[in-house]
């Protein structure tokens, strides 16, 4: 019998428990939500679930690489030590750099954060928690004099009313939407906003849509406190005794009214008007928002007039209410806490204090920390660009593929003179650019803590054994630490070591004297290794006042501001930076989906995950094709001031005419032309510094393809001398799909050579159509499909899902054999169409043959029958589709 | 008085006009077949089948002599009993032996003869065609106490009976002047994929060779093939199937007008109003014949004119083809080579054996080869007579009528 291990899942900020039980024999496991955990009570989404799929070494940096060759652990970091050495003391110290990730756990985090601002004394480390999370942090610091989420995930069943804002909770926080589905199944009265310029799935139990234009929240906002107020809706004695700023903020809403808003915002009166009477008479509101809000030239200014709303009505810090910032990664909320961001100091100090500066030092007894803040990510890497940067250390991410004008990162850490990656893949479009390659440990291996979107502090925990050489990142980062004379600030032998440093620095003349903060889990400062390993998830703070911590803050209404009191912020709405013009005429939004996670090296090994969506889309509105020749199912070339990506166009009127969204996951190492990064512009939040990843001006066209294509095959095969390539990995095959412009001279012999197993007798199908320029092939090795190439000159191709689901299958039988090169199953043979259910694995024809069939009425009955959308139900909104 | 009418030719062709007379007008003539062998009519397109073994002769019978009795038809048959002349302007033949018949109206089926190569040694002992039953009898009795077969001419008969003399145990070689067998019939990768096959089976086979002499023993029986490049081959017996001439001999004698085939109009009709032809020995406009399918339907044409209905006029469909080899399944209809005109789709799935191919001319199938998988032949050749557009289910085509008809449904 395997035990049964406690952890949590690597994904978004929900932050879900897991119970895992490894099979380290076999290197699997399984993988079950805890039942226990208070984020999800049991339930986990697809990509959670499959995290067992993701454990396999395939692909895994195992071995230190120095130059490309691989290396001993002393030469690697002895190498990355001198060279930072040379760097900082030729240089400076703001010659070197450190960029990391929401990914890392709070204990990898704080040591790299104690490096850098600490001891090498400069604060040139950011991390991709800027691209995320910046715009709530400074929301929240001007609101609030701290970063902090007031509520937790309870609310979300005790509220009244919940507008999702600039969130599809439904793809990017699964679990908390299916926590408010439930809530609304439970209590019909809940009334459900969702506000975001695309009809997003989340909207499937929305009462109320609002298609507001792309980037115009604050003028929303802004309108409903100068609704409020007119209609005396606002709690005076809150604004009195509890906010300033009231005023002024009121002034800048002075033009908000519902035909300015209504103008502004391209919304109908009437719609805007329900929401704002909703929000008026409902008390509980709770204001949950994302990306759609942070990812913007103007985010910190969303952020805060959202929360203007809730300090204006007093609701922030009771249940059921508040506005609740989603947070995009598993451990952004703990790389706050650290400090792990440029302008942060450590433990929410930050730079803007000379106290704090000067507390934190003596905390780290070091006489060498930084001053000021560093450079947030996207000035990071131009200042790598321009040369001021010579030596940058990337921990967990993939800066090439997620940050804005991404070619432009490209550039640049093509010419930045030392570059260390640390990863737990080996081939990323990062580490591709890397001198030094340090292998960290993987979820599964490694060993830390993690901190929800609501504070909830969890153990994350090791299942199997380090994988090769593959160390800690805290290890890495003290290793290097002690290599440049710092050994006794670093001397860690465990997590809890410095957890422990951790929880007594957020303790640390933390009280009335010196200024309280919010953020203060002293109470763990002597936790033993044993009380580490058993933690049970909680939310800070946890102090002696808060001993099992604090499941709200400001139900007092003291905040964290010198005078205890929040602040309004007076908004002057101001629009996405750069507009549409003649060349440039769509809005582009970005995105993630369902299933995939951030740039796919870890969620694309998962064969089920790929299935949602395995290729990368541009949403556009059937009206815009229309004009710009763009049939379903072609590829569009889009193009930017910055940068250029193919996709495949996909009809879709849940976008507004004007706007198109692309996902936001495809890198080099799974497309041509993919990453969506490269279109983005770098425009950024003047205050968060946070990119404006959701607002670029582009372009659209056709892309000439003179044939379209696909392969499935066993075997990884080469296509990257094609202009259009894109693969993904399926159950025993792999995915591509092709396009080029040019044919080659002799189709069937480059592909028979591309298909050809040089190790294996090659029997071969073929299909050709010479009118239509319609080839396919298909190995059988063994009586078994090994390979299979549909080409044709249009892209209107069989479907994929038959000819996959052969793989699974043994030997062909002579039906199957004759059908293969039709696409399509002989009769009576099963085709279950698109996997709509990834948890059950049931697709879209199985779901709808079986409503005719039984004659299903509801979403519940299909469940009944098919187990589809009873998991994780974030594919409840696609089947409910199918009864209309 | 019923009319006479004489039947020159005991065939498949003169018979089954008689038989189809026989159904639209049973009384409207006194019949009187002459035949040149000694039987009642058979299934000359099974000789291969008795060949190989795979029937006896009995079994390829079609009307046997009581036949002809139970429905008073006279029947002359024996080599005494050939026809050697026509007298037109007294409307009577007269056979070998002196048997004379007048007639009102006289059908000529006269069929064919085998093309003989003219190559020095041509008349050597052991030099055969493979016509008749009595050619099928001569290779039996070689296979018997011979060894080395040569057949000269990779087309269809030829085919059938190198298969035929090697299930008799025979060493057989064909010997084709083309690369491609069949080639007629079939393209190159059809052509190649039979070749393969037979050669897996055993046949030996000599492509795009050119024959310069076959060379006999002292006994003035064949005993060497031998060819331009100077090679030779070992040889007993020799079958040429190059290929069929109408046989027009009589008809000429009579002064009828012949090109390469006795000309008819759309009603069989010859030149001479009293004298219609069928089959092999005809030519109309500008075709000759050597499949059975074009042969039958000139039998119905020319009976209905016979019996006087003079409704029905013989148009030349295209005709698909197959080779009677157990185990070989090949197909081939219409212009199955294409021209600039025309796309093609073409599968092959080569170690099941398979490879289809369908020539597509403004969307309607104008040709079609398929090997070893021939199940949608008569479906793809009717929709070449029909002329069916086939836009809608091109995609689906070539994998039969099952899937086409059910993503024809699904789309």
């Amino acid at each position: 019998m395997n035990d049964s291990i406690k952890t949590t899942c690597p994904y978004c900020g929900v932050g879900c428990g897991i119970e895992a039980t490894p099979d380290r024999l076999q290197h699997h496991v399984l993988i079950r939500g805890d039942q226990t955990h208070p984020a999800n009570f049991g339930r986990l989404c697809s990509k959670g679930l499959a995290l067992g799929e993701t454990v396999e070494l395939k692909g895994r940096l195992l071995q230190p690489k120095l130059f490309g060759q691989p290396t001993s652990w002393t030469d690697a970091l002895d190498t990355v030590a001198d060279r930072f050495r040379q760097i900082i003391d030729q240089h400076g110290p703001d010659a070197v750099a450190i960029y990391g990730s929401g990914q890392l756990l709070t204990e990898d985090y704080y040591v790299a954060n104690k490096l850098m601002k600490g001891f090498i004394g400069s604060a040139n480390i950011d991390t991709n928690s800027r691209l995320c999370m910046s715009s709530s942090v400074a929301g929240h610091k001007r609101a609030f004099g701290s970063d902090t989420v007031p509520g937790c995930y309870q609310d979300l069943e005790m509220a009244d009313m919940i507008v999702l804002i600039g969130s599809n909770a439904a793809w990017c926080h699964p679990v908390s939407f299916q926590r408010i589905r439930a809530a609304k199944i439970s209590n019909p009265g809940l009334k459900i906003v969702v506000i975001d310029p695309r009809k997003t799935p989340s909207c499937d139990i929305a009462d109320l849509h609002l298609p507001l234009a792309s980037g115009s929240d604050a003028w929303l906002f802004n309108g409903l406190l100068h609704f409020l107020h007119q209609q005396h809706l606002l709690d005076d004695d809150y604004i009195q005794n509890h906010t300033e700023g009231f005023a002024a903020a009121l002034y800048s809403a002075g033009n908000a009214n519902l035909q300015n808003v209504a103008q502004h915002c391209q919304l109908q009166p009437a719609d805007l008007r329900l929401f704002y009477d909703w929000f008026g008479s409902h008390n509980k509101v709770m204001s949950l928002y994302s990306q759609g809000i942070n990812q913007s030239s103007s985010g910190t200014d969303k952020v805060n007039s959202i929360i203007n709303c809730h300090l204006a009505t007093g609701r922030i810090g009771k249940p059921g209410m508040g506005p609740f910032s989603l947070t995009g990664q598993p451990n952004a909320m703990g790389g706050r806490e650290v400090g792990g961001l440029a302008h942060q100091l450590a433990a929410h100090m930050d730079f803007s204090n000379p106290a704090d500066i000067e507390r934190v030092a003596r905390f780290w007894n070091t006489s060498n920390i930084a001053s000021r803040s560093g450079l947030p990510a996207v000035e990071l890497f131009d200042a790598i660009d321009a040369g001021q940067v010579k030596a940058v250390w990337i921990m967990g991410t993939n800066p090439v593929v997620s940050l804005p004008n991404a070619d432009k990162v490209k550039q640049a850490l093509g010419k930045c003179s030392f570059v260390v990656v640390s990863d737990c893949m080996e081939y990323t479009d990062t580490t591709a650019f890397a001198h030094v390659l340090l292998p960290a440990l993987g979820w599964s291996e490694k060993d830390g803590t993690v901190t929800n979107s609501e504070r909830r502090i969890s153990r994350q925990r090791a299942l199997f054994a380090a994988s090769g050489d593959a160390k800690p990142d805290w290890w890495i980062v003290s290793q290097v630490a002690q290599r440049l004379g710092f050994a006794e600030a670093f001397a860690y032998q465990s997590p809890v070591d410095i957890f422990r440093e951790h929880a007594a620095l957020s303790g640390f003349e933390n009280d009335t004297e010196h200024g309280l903060r919010d953020f203060d889990i002293s109470a763990y400062q002597n936790i033993t290794a044993k009380e580490y390993q058993n933690l049970q998830p909680t939310q800070w703070p946890v102090n002696t006042q808060y001993p099992q911590g604090r499941i709200r803050l400001f139900e007092d209404g003291q905040y964290f501001t010198p005078s205890a009191k929040a602040q309004l912020i007076a908004i002057t709405p101001r629009l996405p930076f750069n507009k549409p013009d003649d060349n440039y005429p769509f809005i582009l939004n970005t995105g993630r989906l369902r299933d995939q996670w951030h740039t796919m090296t870890r969620t694309a090994l998962a064969a089920k995950l790929n299935q949602h969506k395995p290729e990368a889309y541009v949403d556009i509105h059937p009206q815009d094709a229309a004009r710009y020749g763009l049939a379903a199912k072609t590829l569009a070339l889009l193009e930017s001031r910055w940068g250029k990506m193919l996709a495949r166009v996909q009809l879709n009127d849940e976008v507004q005419p004007g706007n198109l969204f692309v996902p936001m996951h495809w890198t080099a190492q799974f497309a041509s032309l993919g990453r969506m990064g490269a279109l983005v512009n770098p425009v950024l939040d003047p205050i968060s510094r946070q990119p404006e990843s959701k607002h670029t001006p582009v372009s659209i066209k056709p892309y000439p393809a003179s044939w379209y294509g696909f392969a499935l095959s066993r075997r990884e095969l080469a296509f990257k001398d094609l202009d259009y390539w894109l693969v993904s990995k399926g159950d025993r095959y792999y995915r591509y799909e092709l396009a080029s412009e040019a044919l080659p001279v002799n189709l069937q012999d480059w592909l028979q050579a591309k298909l050809a197993d040089q190790e294996q007798p090659a029997d071969w199908l073929e299909y050709q159509d010479t009118a239509v320029g319609s080839y396919r092939a298909a190995c059988i090795v063994d009586s078994c499909l090994d390979s299979v190439i549909f080409i044709a000159n249009s892209p209107t191709l069989p479907d994929r899902h038959w000819l996959a689901s052969l793989f699974d299958k043994g030997e062909l039988d002579t039906q199957t054999r004759k059908a293969l090169l039709t696409g399509r199953a002989p009769q009576g043979k099963a085709d279950v169409g698109n996997i709509v259910c990834a948890c059950f694995n049931v697709g879209e024809k199985t779901i709808r043959a079986e409503i005719l069939k039984q004659n299903l009425k509801t979403v519940k009955e299909v469940g009944d029958c098919l187990k589809a959308g009873t998991n994780c139900g974030s594919c409840l909104a696609e089947i409910k589709g199918f009864f209309s | 008085m019923k009319q006479r009418l004489v039947v020159i030719g005991n065939g498949m062709a003169g018979m089954r006009t008689v038989e189809e007379l026989l159904l639209s007008a049973p009384d409207h003539y006194e019949i009187t077949v002459f035949g040149a062998e000694p039987y009642g009519n058979y299934n000359r397109i099974m000789l291969s089948a008795v060949l190989c073994g795979e029937k006896a002769i009995e079994d390829i019978v079609i009307n046997d002599r009581q036949w002809y009795q139970d429905r008073n038809i006279t029947l002359h048959a024996g080599a005494d009993k050939a026809v050697c002349r026509i007298e037109r302007g007294l409307r009577k033949v007269i056979a070998k032996d002196g048997t004379v018949a007048d007639y009102d109206r006289l059908l000529i089926a006269t069929g064919s003869q085998p093309v003989v190569a003219d190559l020095p040694g041509k008349d050597l002992a052991g030099v055969i065609g493979f016509r008749d039953i009595m050619d099928v009898n001569t290779m039996l009795n070689y296979s018997h106490s011979h060894q080395h077969a040569v057949v000269l001419g990779g087309g269809l008969l030829g085919l059938e009976a190198a298969n035929g003399l090697l299930q008799r145990g025979m060493n057989v070689t064909v010997i084709h002047n083309n690369p491609v067998l069949l080639n007629r019939q079939m393209d190159k990768q059809a052509g190649q994929m039979l070749q393969a096959e037979l050669e897996r089976r055993g046949l030996k086979f000599k492509m795009a060779a050119q024959t310069k002499a076959l060379l006999g023993d002292k006994n003035g029986h064949i005993q060497t093939v031998r060819f331009e490049d100077g090679s030779e081959l070992a040889c007993d017996l020799l079958v040429m199937a190059i290929g069929v001439r109408p046989n027009i001999t009589l008809a000429k004698q009579a002064g009828l007008y012949c090109e390469r085939g006795i000309v008819v109009n759309d009603t069989l009709q010859s030149y001479d109003p009293c004298v219609y032809a069928v089959g092999e020995c005809i030519q109309h406009r500008g075709a000759t014949f050597g499949l059975v399918a074009p042969i039958f339907e000139q039998a119905k044409v020319c009976a209905n004119h016979l019996s006087a209905h003079g409704v029905a006029e013989y148009v030349t469909l295209p005709t698909a083809t197959k080779l009677k080899v157990t185990g070989i399944q090949l197909f081939s209809v219409g212009d199955f080579l294409g021209d600039t005109q025309s796309s093609e789709i073409r599968f092959i799935d080569a170690v099941q054996g398979v490879y289809k191919k369908l020539v597509i001319k403004n969307n309607t199938i104008c040709g079609a080869v398929l090997y070893g998988d021939t199940g949608d032949g008569v479906w793809y050749q009717q929709l070449m007579e029909q002329a069916k557009n086939i836009a809608d289910i091109r995609e689906s085509l070539i994998f039969g009528q099952q899937f086409a008809i059910t993503s024809a449904q699904t789309t």
